[in-house]
């Protein structure tokens, strides 16, 4: 019964951060219309980022600064941000379809510059021995863990609190605007151009703090971290959710990392030792599975847009 | 409780277009065209299909480059700003197939348009609710008199996507009057309109011309054009063939002779 409940806290920690993930998307997406291919891009620089600043010391790899938790993580963010303004005006001129192949290419080309840069990222080997929040306060890791968990979740829900405010307002309408008809938006004075750029970053920044909040979590990073997989994940969770609602980010993050983690766990019970290696063939064909039923019996997620934006338009 | 809608601020706008060049590939689809669209009057702009009407207009409201000559409102000159500039100088537009924004509320449609909404900034929402709400509630009364006086009312908590078509270019005449214009490009307001529809979006932009509202109208239904208009100009195959009075353009014989297809001299 404890080991249900101590995995049980580590799943809900992993569905929050992946929460906040799916919201910085559902922003991008869901109300700009933004096909950002590369979301685990974004995750990375976050994560490396906050490892980076408040990793020790270490006489072969630039960095360790060894700042607190979160200084380091606020850096994490930034760096996800700058990332997203730097890419963003090279590529959010480019639509649907050729943006995300452009923001996949980046995908693709972080994860090789984390494998690569020794002298930064650590390479294959990744930054092990990071510096985890208070953790020595706690007895025992399951104790930290705990912890944890409430402080992902005020994160989440401050992420939460401070989308629904400024999505519920004529922010969020001019987005939508934008996603709707950019041309008939540019005709009423709206600038698409930037309202895309500040979404893409705005989005990016988030998916920079969910990476920042994962190293502090795990206190470890590593290339394999952060594969291609987890942005088709990360959509599913959006697909599933509904895009056009912040709320739809939890459920499907609670939805499909559940399916991810019970199937994970099925596979490696019931199949023999073998096929074990292809087990992970099976769950992605299960989120797929998932996906094309909601699409079919519920196509705008199982929470759905809601029509009116602004909550003062009533 | 909503008030009757006036146009107020920035009425009468002339807008001059001289010997205006759009040119795709080694096409001349706007070929040297100039006219001039006289403040607080309705001008009408026709042709036979391909004309380069639609082309002009586009290239007037910033969405399409134009290769030489010049656009002037109110003695200023627009051409070669981008669209959301051409704005602010109150040169506001409709398209010729309607764009709603289809998944908003046709209120929120008409909320969307009024420049510097400080909600319109991320961080106001966070940092001054109280004046996002308070200029919230300013739009949103004046967005539901404009809404009255298109004759929307009943369809404004409905999505625009899921109104009929003669519905949405009210909408976007709704759209673009909440955006305090000097001057209004509709773009065949009465195409595929049914004619109870057609009759209430005539009454309006009457309605609106009295009020001191400069308009340039692409239509192809003459009735439209001869009840509203006290300018027209005419274009075929790119050239402005003739201009004046509706009754002397109608008479005017290479204005005949294009719509029967007899070609341009």
């Amino acid at each position: 019964m404890t080991g249900i409940l101590l995995y049980l806290v580590f799943f809900l920690i992993v569905t929050l951060i992946y929460s906040i993930v799916v919201m910085g998307l559902n922003l991008q997406w869901g109300y700009t219309g933004l096909f950002n291919a590369g979301v685990v891009a974004f995750y990375a620089i976050g994560a490396y980022g906050t490892a980076v600043l408040m990793g020790p010391d270490r006489s072969t790899l630039i960095g360790g600064f060894g700042l607190p938790f979160p200084i380091a993580l606020i850096g994490g963010m930034a760096a996800a941000g700058l990332g997203a303004l730097i890419v963003g005006l090279a590529a959010l001129r480019l639509r649907d379809d050729y943006l995300a192949i452009a923001t996949f290419g980046i995908a693709i080309s972080v994860q090789l510059v984390a494998l690569n840069f020794e002298g930064l990222t650590g390479g294959a080997q990744g930054l092990i021995g990071l510096p985890r929040p208070l953790f020595s306060m706690f007895d025992s890791p399951n104790g930290f863990n705990l912890f944890y968990l409430g402080f992902v979740a005020c994160m989440a829900a401050l992420v939460y609190l401070a989308l629904q405010t400024a999505l519920g307002s004529p922010w969020g309408r001019l987005l939508k605007a934008v996603r709707e008809d950019e041309t008939a938006a540019a005709s009423l004075g709206k600038n698409p151009a930037m309202v895309r750029l500040q979404a893409f970053v705005l989005g990016c920044t988030l998916m920079g703090l969910a990476g920042g909040l994962y190293v502090g979590f795990i206190g470890f990073v590593s290339p394999l971290d952060f594969l291609p997989i987890l942005t088709f994940q990360i959509w599913a969770m959006l697909i599933v959710g509904g895009s056009g609602n912040t709320k739809g980010a939890f459920v499907g993050a609670f939805a499909v990392w559940g399916l991810w983690s019970v199937s994970g766990m099925a596979v490696s019970k019931l199949l023999p030792v073998q096929f074990q290696s292809q087990g992970g063939a099976i769950q992605t064909m299960l989120i797929g599975l998932l996906i094309v039923l909601t699409l079919l019996f519920r196509p705008r997620g199982l929470i759905g847009e809601s029509e009116t934006i602004s909550r003062h338009a009533n | 409780m909503t008030v009757a809608w006036q146009a107020s601020r920035r009425t009468g706008g002339e807008l001059r277009i001289e010997n205006v060049v759009r040119s795709f590939a080694a096409i001349r689809a706007v070929d040297d065209v100039s006219f001039t669209v006289k403040a607080r009057g309705i001008t009408g702009l026709i042709g036979p299909n391909g004309a380069g009407k639609t082309t002009l207009f586009n290239s007037v409201a910033g969405t399409l480059p134009i290769n030489s000559g010049s656009v002037m409102l109110n003695g200023i000159r627009i051409d070669g700003l981008a669209p959301h500039r051409i704005f602010g100088h109150g040169l506001l537009r409709t398209f010729q197939i309607p764009r709603p924004f289809a998944e908003m509320t046709v209120l929120e449609n008409v909320m969307v348009t009024p420049a510097g909404q400080a909600g319109e900034q991320f961080w106001n929402t966070w940092l001054r609710p109280g004046l996002v709400a308070r200029e919230e509630k300013a739009l949103r009364d004046r967005a539901r008199a404009i809404i009255e006086f298109c004759g929307l009312t009943k369809v404004e908590r409905q999505l625009a996507g899921a109104i009929s078509g003669g519905q949405q270019k009210l909408v976007e005449l709704a759209r673009v009057l909440m955006g305090d214009p000097a001057i209004i490009l509709l773009d065949e307001p009465g195409a595929g309109v049914n004619p109870g529809l057609l009759d209430h979006i005539v009454d309006r932009i009457a309605e609106l011309r009295k009020q001191g509202l400069t308009f340039l109208i692409i239509e192809h239904n003459m009735d439209v054009i001869m009840s509203l208009c006290d300018h027209v100009a005419v274009m075929a195959a790119g050239r402005l063939i003739a201009q004046g009075r509706p009754s002397e353009v109608t008479a005017d014989s290479k204005v005949i002779e294009a719509y029967l297809g007899g070609g341009v001299a």
